[in-house]
């Protein structure tokens, strides 16, 4: 299906299914780090897992706390492998920073255009590797 | 493009300042690199969101900083934490929570920071003011510094906020400098009656429309002829920042930097425009309840914190009446506001009726709801927003008095009648 080039904010490897919305929310009040589920009422994935996937969100609105969620969610191991965005998130590449910095273990974070982003889909396998998405 | 360092800063990341400056500089830099600035520049305040407790990795992400003797070297306000430090036992919160929770204020506050515990800093002695470069976390008051003040800072999440203060150096870009602050997404109030404007109910729900429509731009609200009280604006910019990815908004004639819709655009052209009417209104109003009727459990005001004004505005609708029995009351808001209220002879009036005061965090933030409580009725945007997901609970959003009224019948009151 071919591959996208994109910006890696926090480069790594990972091979994982999907996930994709393109509606933002914040993980804070959106993301249980207990079980990976989305929890936002308002979100259309609302009740589905993220744990272990690839989560394609345009980026997150909301709580500055989405860091701290997603920092929980590393540690505890319900975090997706990997986020893909369509811009830069900042909130979600400082997670991962930070799990890289405490623990040795970032996810990627990385950041496509919009014309790219829109080439994914659920259900997808994407492997990310460095500064590229190939489904 | 690649970042150049101070020398300065290449003597912190270099550990000469210390292992705690060492490992906050590190985190800076990779995330100015992150964001593609150029440099790093100086920042004269912080207020630290990090004091949230989510969980252990937060924890021990605070006290590894706390063991590396982490000193703030800018003044750094603190926001809620996950406990009320002085009441947490009046409620049902889990006491492996409240020894957690508790540790990492015990973390914070090693750090040389000051105790505000408040999600509504810009209402303390440390406002900043306009023009100031600083590092806030939590979104409202993100999007209240920036747009109701006009200090500088951009969109920090959870972490970066502390490292910034350590360091007291932010990458140079976004938000802090000017040519990043014009409106983008312009949004035109068409036919909102002047007595809606004026009402407090009208902020939490024209916030979370335009934070809807501008999502991660900065968006210009023209056609106010009310000018918003702090409060009004505090209530907006919490809704803003909720349904939005916003950091900064303006209000034509009603914000510092928006003298003329043409400042607040900076010359240049919307990349959108939206007309925003009564429709548009009613139907923002109705998402922000997931329940129209029926019993009331409780009544929730204070997201962001209570401010000392809007107690006393409360006061006078409670006078010489009492809540229902099985309905709680509470207000969430900061411990110098109840302080505030004790030295107005407030507490009593309060009190007469049925009030229950949190200090310090909010049920958002701290496991303190009983689990009789299914149905919540709130004036404020943020939580009618978040409690649904958060606390598994019914939220019906409503003014104040409808608030009051709910609590006093024990049944949802609501007077509809400016939306009409």
């Amino acid at each position: 299906m071919g591959v996208i080039t994109c910006r890696a904010l926090v480069p790594g490897s990972a091979v994982g299914e999907a996930l994709v919305t393109d509606v933002p929310f914040s993980f804070w009040g959106g993301y249980d780090h207990a079980t990976g589920r989305i929890t936002d009422v308002h979100h259309p994935l609302c009740g589905e897992s993220a744990a272990g996937k690839v989560l394609c969100v345009p980026f997150t609105k909301g709580s500055s706390t989405t860091a701290n969620v997603l920092l929980q969610a590393i540690k505890s191991g319900t975090a997706p492998v990997a986020i893909v965005t369509q811009e830069p998130d900042a909130f979600l590449a400082l997670a991962s920073i930070v799990a890289d910095e405490m623990w040795g273990a970032p996810i990627p974070v990385v950041a496509l255009d919009r014309v790219s982003f829109g080439r994914l889909q659920t259900g997808h396998r994407l492997r990310i590797e460095g500064g590229s998405v190939e489904i | 493009m690649s970042l150049r360092l101070s020398y300065r800063d290449e003597q912190m990341l270099q550990g000469a300042h210390g292992p705690a400056p060492q490992m906050a500089m590190r985190i800076v830099v990779r995330m100015a690199e992150v964001y593609g600035a150029p440099e790093l520049m100086d920042i004269e305040a912080a207020h630290i969101d990090s004091t949230i407790y989510i969980g252990e990795a937060g924890l021990e992400f605070a006290e590894r900083l706390a063991s590396l003797g982490a000193k703030v070297s800018v003044p750094s306000t603190l926001n809620v934490s996950g406990l009320d430090e002085e009441h947490w036992m009046d409620w049902p919160v889990p006491e492996g929570w409240a020894e957690k929770a508790h540790r990492q204020m015990v973390a914070y506050r090693s750090m040389g920071t000051v105790q505000t515990w408040t999600c509504a800093p810009y209402q303390t002695e440390h406002r900043p003011k306009f023009g100031q470069q600083i590092a806030w976390g939590e979104s409202n008051a993100i999007s209240f510094a920036n747009s109701v003040i006009g200090a500088r800072t951009e969109r920090y999440p959870d972490m970066l906020d502390i490292c910034c203060a350590i360091t007291g150096r932010v990458p140079k870009q976004g938000l802090h400098l000017e040519e990043n602050r014009g409106g983008e997404v312009l949004v035109r109030l068409d036919r909102v009656p002047l007595a809606l404007q004026e009402s407090d109910e009208f902020y939490p729900v024209l916030g979370y429309l335009v934070g809807d429509l501008a999502r991660d731009r900065i968006p210009v609200v023209i056609g106010l002829q009310h000018t918003p009280s702090e409060d009004q604006f505090k209530a907006f910019s919490a809704a803003v920042s909720t349904s939005g990815m916003v950091a900064m908004f303006h209000v034509v004639g009603h914000t510092p930097e928006a003298p003329t819709l043409e400042a607040a655009l900076r010359g240049r052209e919307p990349v959108e425009s939206h007309e925003v009417g009564m429709e548009d209104l009613r139907a923002a109003r109705r998402q922000l309840s997931t329940d129209e009727g029926g019993a009331v459990d409780m009544v929730l005001l204070g997201s962001p914190h209570f401010s000392l004004a809007e107690f006393e505005a409360l006061v006078p609708l409670l006078k010489g009446r009492k809540k229902a029995d099985d309905v709680r009351f509470l207000v969430t808001t900061s411990r110098f506001v109840r302080m505030a209220l004790e030295h107005k002879g407030l507490l009593d009036e309060l009190e007469r009726f049925g009030t229950q005061l949190t200090v310090d965090t909010c049920p958002l933030a701290t496991p303190m709801l009983p689990p009789d409580v299914r149905t919540l009725m709130t004036n404020s945007g943020k939580y009618a927003y978040y409690s649904p997901s958060l606390l598994g609970v019914r939220t019906v959003f409503g003014s104040t008095r409808d608030c009051v009224e709910s609590a006093v019948s024990g049944r949802v009151t609501r007077d509809g009648s400016l939306w009409e």
